[in-house]
C-alpha cells in the first residue's frame, strides 16, 4: 500500500529538470550530497513504466551527464526504450541521452538499428529523421553505417533540404567508419556540389574538406568542381572551405596552383570579409608561396592585418608571417618595426608569435643585436614571458652547434648575464650550455672561467634555487679549466663559502671535487713558481711560449673578421694556432701544466703563489670541509675525505720545506710533490665532447659476458699502484649492453695521463683488461650530472661530415703530447648524436582504405563530372583526340607520372583492404609487382591504357562508357590548364 | 571540423559542454577544469586565442568570446576559419538572444534543452551547417512546437510546464 502510494506521488510530484536546476543552486544541503540524491532518484524514476515519468528522469540524467559529468552508461537500456517512444518530445530527450553517452563499445547498440532505420525514412516528420542523423553523427559505429547506408543514400537526394543537408554531413562519418560506403554514397555526394541551395552546397563541401585534409591524392580529381566552386560561389563559409581544399590540393599538382593563384587573388583584393581575405592570404604563403605576385599581395594584406586595431587580426596576421618566414624572410624584415612593437603588447598571443618572428630573423650578423634588445625587453615583461624570451634565445643561439654565434667570449658573457635576471628558470638549459661550450670551444675557456668566477663568488645568488644547476656548471669550469683563472684562492674562498650548505648535496659535491682541483692546481703552480726561482728563472721557452699564446687570440680574433662568411675558417684558424703552439711546448720538451699555468695566469697572480697563502689556503679548506664528514650524503662524504686526506698527506711536508728554506730542493721534491704533480697531471687531462651514439659503435667483443660477476676486478686492480686520483667506479647505471666494449676507447679520451712509471705497465694492463676499465672519478661528474654533449659538429660547424671530425680530433688529441702513447688512438669521437630517425609517416590503415574507396569511385565519378561538365563530348576516342588537340604542351611525362602517382597511391590502400573485404578483387590488389609491370608498359601509351582498361574497369559496377582510367585521371588539370 | 563548443561563466562554471569527438567522462571534467584556469587569468582587450594543443592535443585551436558573465568555447582543428570561428559564435549569440529575448546566463543555465537543439542546429557532428540566425530560430521553434504538441496530447503533470513554456 505505502509502496503503490509513493510511486504515485512520485509521478505527481516529480522533479522536473527545472526544479532540480533550482535545488542545485539553491544548495541547501551542499551539491554533492544534493546531486547523489537527485541520482538515487533518478535511478528510481527512470525504472517506472510510466514513460513520462521515465523521459523526464532521463532528462535530468542527461543534464547532471553533460554539466557535473557523472557516468550514465548505466541507464544505457532505459535510454533505448525512451528513443522508442512514439512522442516526439520523449524521442528527442532519448536520441540526445544516447548522444551523449553511447559509445563503441556500449552493448545496447545492437538494438536500435532498427528503431534508427524507422526514423530515419519516417516520411512525416522531417525532425524526426533530423533527430535519427544528429545521433548518427556522433554515435555511429562500423556495423552500424554499414546497415544503415542505404537509408543514408536515400536521404542524400532528399527533397527537403533541411534533412539533405544533414545527410551529408552525415556521410563524414559514414565514410570514415565503414569505407565500402563511398561505392554506394560517393557519386550522390558529388552531385550534391552542383546544387543550387547554398546549404547543400556549403554542407558538401564542408564534407570534402574533412575528406581532403585527411587524404589529398584521392581527391584530386575533383579539382574542376571545385574549381567551378571557387570562382562562381558567392558564400564566405563555402570560399572559405575552397580555400582549404586547394590548398592541399596545390601542393601535389603544381599546374593547379598555376591556375588557381589567380582567383585566390581575386578573392584577396576584393573581398570585404576578414575571415575570407585571412584565409586567402594563408592559403597563398602556404600553399602557394613559389607565385612572387601573390605573395607580395598576401604581404601587402598582412601589414593591414598587423597595423589593425583588433588584437585577433594582429595576431592572425603575425601568425601568416611566421608561415611566411621561412621562404620569403623578406616580408618579415619588411615588418620589423611592427614586429618588434608587438613584443611588449599586452596581449601573450601576440608577443610570443613576434617573438617567434624576431627570433627567425636572427643571423649570425645580428644575433648581438637582436639578444640585447630581447634581454632588455625580457627584463621588463613578465616572468612567464621573460622564460619564454631567454628560452627562445638559448634555443636559437645553440641551434646547429652555434652556428650563430661567432663571439663566443660574447655569448658565455650574455649566459651569465641571463642567468642573473631574476625570474630565469632555465637552468638547466644554461648549465648545459655552459658546459657543452666549454668542452667545444677551446678559445672561449678564459671568458668561461671568468663567467664561473663571477657567478661563484656571488653570494646572493645561492639564495635562488633556479641558478643551482646553473652554479654547478660554473664550478665544474672553473675546477675543470682553473689555469685560466685569474685568481684561484679567491675561487677557493668562493667554493666554500658558508652559503654552500644551501645547495644541495649532489651539486656540493660538484662544487667540492672543483674545490679539489683548484687546490692541485695551486699548489702545484706553488711548485713550480718554487722550482723555478730555485734555477733562476730563465726560462725563456717558456716566456715565447706566453707570448704566442698571448697573440694567438688576437689572431684568430682576426680570422674571425676576415672571413665572417666562412665559419669553417673561423673555427679553423684559433684551432690551428692552438695546435701550432702546442707542438711547440711538445717539442720544447715543456710540460702542458707549466705552459698553461705560467702563460695563462696573469702575471701578477702569479707572485701570489706564496707559502702563507697557500697554508692558509689549506687551513680554510681544513676548517670548512672538517664538519662535512659526518655528511649524510655519500657524494659529498667521499670528496670531502678525499679532500681532507689529500691535505693530511702534503701539509706536513709542505710545512717542513719552508723550514728548509728551500735549501734543499731536490729533496724536498719528495712525496708530496711527487703527489701533486701527478693529481695535477691527472687533473689537467682534457675532456672532450662523446656523441651519445659513440658507445654503441663499438661492436662487442667476442666472448664477453657482460653479466658475469665482476668480482674478480679487485683482483686485478689490485695488481697495480694506481694513482690515487683514480678511482674505479662501476657505474652501471649510464652503460648497458655494448658498454664495457666501448670504454677502453672513451677511456683513451679521458683517461688520466699515468705516472711516468706505471704508464707501460697500466697501458699493457688496459690493453689486456680494457673492459674493466670503466670510467675515471672525474669523468663521473661529467657522466652523472652532465649528458653527453649533445652535438657532434664540434670543431665544423657547417658540415656534417664526421670523418673531418673524426681527423681532426685525432689531430688534436695526437698533438697533445702524448709521445708514448702505447697504442694507435682509437678513433674515439664519433661524434653525430643526433640521428633524427625520419620516418616518413604514412596515413593509418583507416585513411588508406577510405582513400581506396574514394579513388575507386572517383574513376568513375570522373566519367560523370566530365560528362556532366559539357566537355566537348562523352565517347572516350574523341574525347582523347579534342584533348590532344586542346592542349599541347602537357607532356606525355606529366600524364604519365600523374598516372603513376596515382596507381602508386591504389596499391597500397587496396593491398591492405583487401584483408577485410570479401568482394574478390584480385585483379586490383594483385601484387607490388604490379606496379612494375605497369612503369614499363607506361612507355607504351596504347598498350597502357588497355592494361588499365582492362585491370579496373571491369571491376567496377558501372556499366557505362569505356573511358579508360588513365586518360581520365588527366583530364582534371588538364581542363584547368 | 569543429571538435567542441562549450559555454561557462567567469567563475568558471559550465553551462554547456558538447564534444564532437567521443572523449570519456574523466576526460571531459579535467578538459573543462583546464579552460576555466585558462580563460579566467586572461585580460580583457586581448586576442580571442589560446593555444589549445596542450589541452587538446596537436591541431586544435581554441577561440573564446566574452560576454558578460559568460565565456563561449570553441574547439576545432586546422580545417576551420579562426575568424569564421568568431564569427560562429556571434550567430549563436545571436541567435540565443532572438530565441530568449535579451538572453542572458539565466537562460542558459535554465533551458538546457533548447540550447542543445539551437545547438544542433547550427553544428552537426562537427560541421557548421547553418549560419543565419533567423533560420535557426525558425527551426528551433518549430521543433519546440511539435515538442509541445506531442506533450499536451496526455495530462500533463505540473512539472514538465517549466521548459514547455519556451
Amino acid at each position: 500500500m505505502a509502496s503503490t502510494t509513493s510511486s504515485i506521488m512520485d509521478t505527481l510530484f516529480q522533479r522536473s529538470l527545472e526544479d532540480l536546476i533550482k535545488g542545485l543552486r539553491l544548495q541547501l544541503i551542499g551539491e554533492s550530497a544534493f546531486i547523489s540524491k537527485a541520482l538515487d532518484e533518478i535511478r528510481r524514476e527512470i525504472k517506472s513504466t510510466d514513460p513520462h515519468t521515465k523521459s523526464n528522469a532521463l532528462q535530468k540524467l542527461s543534464y547532471l551527464s553533460s554539466l557535473h559529468h557523472f557516468d550514465m552508461s548505466w541507464a544505457a537500456f532505459h535510454v533505448v526504450e525512451v528513443m522508442s517512444s512514439s512522442r516526439f518530445s520523449h524521442k528527442k530527450i532519448g536520441y540526445h541521452a544516447a548522444s551523449l553517452s553511447f559509445s563503441d563499445s556500449t552493448p545496447v547498440l545492437l538494438l536500435i538499428t532498427n528503431q534508427l532505420r524507422k526514423d530515419l525514412t519516417n516520411p512525416n516528420n522531417e525532425f524526426e529523421v533530423s533527430l535519427a542523423l544528429e545521433c548518427l553523427s556522433r554515435i555511429a559505429t562500423t556495423d552500424l553505417c554499414r546497415d544503415l547506408t542505404p537509408e543514408i543514400f536515400t536521404l542524400l537526394s532528399s527533397t527537403k533540404i533541411f534533412v539533405r543537408k544533414k545527410a551529408i554531413a552525415l556521410v563524414l562519418r559514414v565514410f570514415e567508419k565503414y569505407p565500402d560506403a563511398v561505392k554506394v554514397c560517393f557519386k550522390r555526394l558529388v552531385e550534391n556540389l552542383d546544387s543550387s541551395d547554398p546549404h547543400i552546397v556549403s554542407a558538401v563541401v564542408g564534407v570534402f574538406c574533412e575528406l581532403t585534409s585527411n587524404d589529398p591524392k584521392s581527391y584530386l580529381p575533383l579539382a574542376p568542381e571545385f574549381y567551378r566552386i571557387l570562382v562562381d560561389s558567392k558564400n564566405n563559409w563555402v570560399l572559405i572551405k575552397m580555400l582549404k581544399i586547394f590548398a592541399k590540393l596545390v601542393l601535389l599538382e603544381p599546374r593547379l596552383a598555376k591556375r588557381v593563384v589567380e582567383p585566390v587573388c581575386e578573392h584577396m583584393r576584393r573581398t570585404g570579409a576578414k575571415s575570407l581575405m585571412f584565409e586567402c592570404v594563408r592559403t597563398v604563403v602556404s600553399s602557394l608561396s613559389e607565385y612572387e605576385q601573390a605573395v607580395k599581395l598576401a604581404v601587402v594584406k598582412i601589414r593591414e592585418l598587423l597595423l589593425d586595431d583588433d588584437p585577433n587580426l594582429k595576431y592572425l596576421g603575425l601568425n601568416a608571417l611566421s608561415i611566411v618566414a621561412p621562404k620569403h624572410l623578406w616580408a618579415v624584415l619588411e615588418n620589423k618595426e611592427v614586429v618588434i612593437k608587438w613584443l611588449s603588447d599586452e596581449d601573450p598571443n601576440i608577443k610570443r608569435e613576434s617573438l617567434r618572428l624576431v627570433m627567425a630573423m636572427v643571423s649570425e650578423n645580428n644575433v648581438v643585436e637582436i639578444c640585447r634588445v630581447l634581454v632588455n625587453y625580457a627584463l621588463k615583461s613578465d616572468p612567464e614571458f621573460c622564460n619564454e624570451i631567454l628560452g627562445s634565445i638559448l634555443s636559437t643561439c645553440s641551434r646547429n652547434l652555434y652556428e650563430m654565434v661567432n663571439d663566443f667570449d660574447w655569448y658565455v658573457s650574455l649566459l651569465g648575464e641571463m642567468s642573473r635576471i631574476l625570474p630565469c628558470q632555465q637552468g638547466d638549459e644554461i648549465e648545459n650550455q655552459l658546459i657543452d661550450i666549454s668542452m667545444r670551444v677551446r678559445d672561449v675557456r678564459p671568458e668561461l672561467v671568468r663567467v664561473g668566477h663571477d657567478l661563484l663568488i656571488d653570494p646572493a645568488l645561492l639564495s635562488n634555487h633556479f641558478l643551482y644547476r646553473i652554479l654547478s656548471a660554473a664550478a665544474w669550469v672553473s675546477g675543470e679549466y682553473v689555469e685560466f683563472s685569474r685568481n684561484p684562492f679567491e675561487l677557493i674562498e668562493a667554493l666554500l663559502q658558508p652559503r654552500t650548505n644551501l645547495l644541495p648535496p649532489s651539486i656540493r659535491a660538484i662544487y667540492i671535487q672543483s674545490t679539489f682541483k683548484v687546490l692541485i692546481f695551486c699548489l702545484h703552480s706553488y711548485l713550480l713558481q718554487r722550482e723555478s726561482t730555485a734555477s733562476s728563472y730563465p726560462d725563456t721557452s717558456a716566456l715565447s711560449e706566453l707570448a704566442s699564446k698571448r697573440e694567438m687570440p688576437e689572431s684568430s680574433d682576426l680570422a674571425t673578421f676576415k672571413a665572417p662568411h666562412s665559419e669553417q675558417d673561423e673555427v679553423f684558424n684559433p684551432r690551428v694556432s692552438n695546435q701550432s703552439s702546442e707542438e711547440l711546448s711538445v717539442g720544447n720538451g715543456g710540460d702542458r701544466t707549466i705552459s698553461h699555468g705560467q702563460t695563462s695566469t696573469p702575471v701578477t697572480s702569479e707572485n701570489s703563489f706564496t707559502y702563507e697563502a697557500v697554508v692558509n689556503q689549506l687551513n680554510l679548506i681544513e676548517l670548512a670541509l672538517g664538519p662535512l664528514t659526518g655528511s649524510h650524503d655519500v657524494e659529498i662524504l667521499e670528496r670531502v675525505r678525499n679532500l681532507l686526506c689529500f691535505i693530511e698527506l702534503i701539509k706536513g711536508e709542505i710545512l717542513e720545506s719552508l723550514v728548509q728554506k728551500e735549501e734543499n730542493l731536490n729533496s724536498a721534491e719528495m712525496k708530496s710533490s711527487k703527489i701533486i704533480k701527478l693529481m695535477s697531471d691527472a687533473f689537467s687531462e682534457e675532456l672532450g665532447p662523446v656523441s651519445v651514439s659513440a658507445q654503441e659503435r663499438v661492436p662487442i667483443p667476442e666472448g664477453l659476458v657482460l653479466k658475469e660477476n665482476l668480482n674478480d676486478l679487485e683482483m686485478i686492480c689490485g695488481d697495480i699502484q694506481l694513482p690515487s686520483s683514480i678511482s674505479f667506479s662501476l657505474v652501471s647505471t649510464h652503460y648497458e649492453e655494448g658498454v664495457g666494449a666501448s670504454l677502453p676507447d672513451l677511456q683513451s679520451k679521458e683517461e688520466l695521463e699515468p705516472p711516468s712509471e706505471a704508464t707501460s705497465l697500466l697501458a699493457e694492463h688496459r690493453k689486456r683488461h680494457g673492459l674493466y676499465y670503466l670510467t675515471s672519478e672525474k669523468n663521473d661528474i661529467v657522466a652523472n650530472d652532465y649528458p653527453p654533449a649533445n652535438d657532434p659538429k664540434l670543431h665544423d660547424n657547417q658540415n656534417n661530415d664526421t670523418e673531418d671530425l673524426v681527423k681532426l680530433t685525432e689531430q688534436l688529441l695526437v698533438s697533445k703530447k702524448r709521445p708514448n702513447q702505447a697504442k694507435p688512438r682509437p678513433v674515439v669521437v664519433k661524434l653525430d648524436g643526433d640521428v633524427v630517425p625520419v620516418s616518413a609517416k604514412r596515413p593509418g590503415p583507416k585513411d588508406d582504405s577510405l582513400s581506396g574507396a574514394v579513388q575507386e569511385v572517383l574513376l568513375g565519378s570522373d566519367t560523370r563530372t566530365s560528362t556532366s561538365r559539357s566537355n566537348p563530348s562523352d565517347k572516350s576516342s574523341s574525347k582523347r583526340k579534342g584533348k590532344e588537340k586542346l592542349i599541347t604542351d602537357p607532356s606525355s611525362e606529366l600524364n604519365e607520372n600523374l598516372g603513376d602517382a596515382e596507381k602508386l597511391d591504389h596499391e597500397n590502400p587496396s593491398s591492405r583492404r583487401s584483408k577485410h573485404r570479401t568482394h574478390g578483387k584480385e585483379r586490383r590488389h594483385k601484387s607490388p609487382g604490379k606496379i612494375r609491370e605497369e612503369r614499363e608498359e607506361n612507355g607504351l601509351k596504347d598498350k597502357k591504357k588497355s592494361s588499365h582498361r582492362h585491370a579496373r574497369h571491369k571491376t567496377r559496377q558501372r556499366a557505362d562508357v569505356p573511358l579508360n582510367v588513365v586518360s581520365e585521371t588527366p583530364v582534371i588539370p588538364d581542363f584547368l590548364l | 571540423m569543429i571538435r567542441s563548443v562549450m559555454v561557462m561563466n567567469t567563475q568558471g562554471k559550465p553551462r554547456l559542454a558538447k564534444f564532437y569527438d567521443f572523449q570519456g567522462f574523466v576526460l571531459v571534467s579535467l578538459l573543462n577544469v583546464d579552460c576555466d584556469t585558462v580563460l579566467c587569468s586572461r585580460a580583457e582587450n586581448v586576442s580571442n586565442f589560446l593555444d589549445a594543443a596542450s589541452i587538446f592535443g596537436p591541431d586544435s585551436s581554441l577561440v573564446y568570446k566574452h560576454y558578460a558573465t559568460l565565456y563561449f568555447v570553441l574547439v576545432f582543428d586546422s580545417s576551420e576559419n579562426e575568424l569564421a570561428m568568431l564569427d560562429l559564435i556571434q550567430v549563436f549569440v545571436e541567435t540565443l538572444d532572438k530565441c530568449f529575448k535579451n538572453v542572458c546566463e539565466l537562460d542558459i543555465v535554465f533551458n538546457y534543452s533548447k540550447i542543445h537543439t539551437i545547438l544542433d542546429e547550427m553544428i552537426f557532428g562537427g560541421q557548421v551547417l547553418e549560419t543565419s540566425s533567423t533560420e535557426l530560430v525558425k527551426a528551433v521553434e518549430e521543433i519546440s512546437r511539435l515538442e509541445s504538441a506531442s506533450n499536451s496530447i496526455t495530462l500533463v503533470p505540473k512539472s514538465v510546464s517549466g521548459w514547455r513554456n519556451r
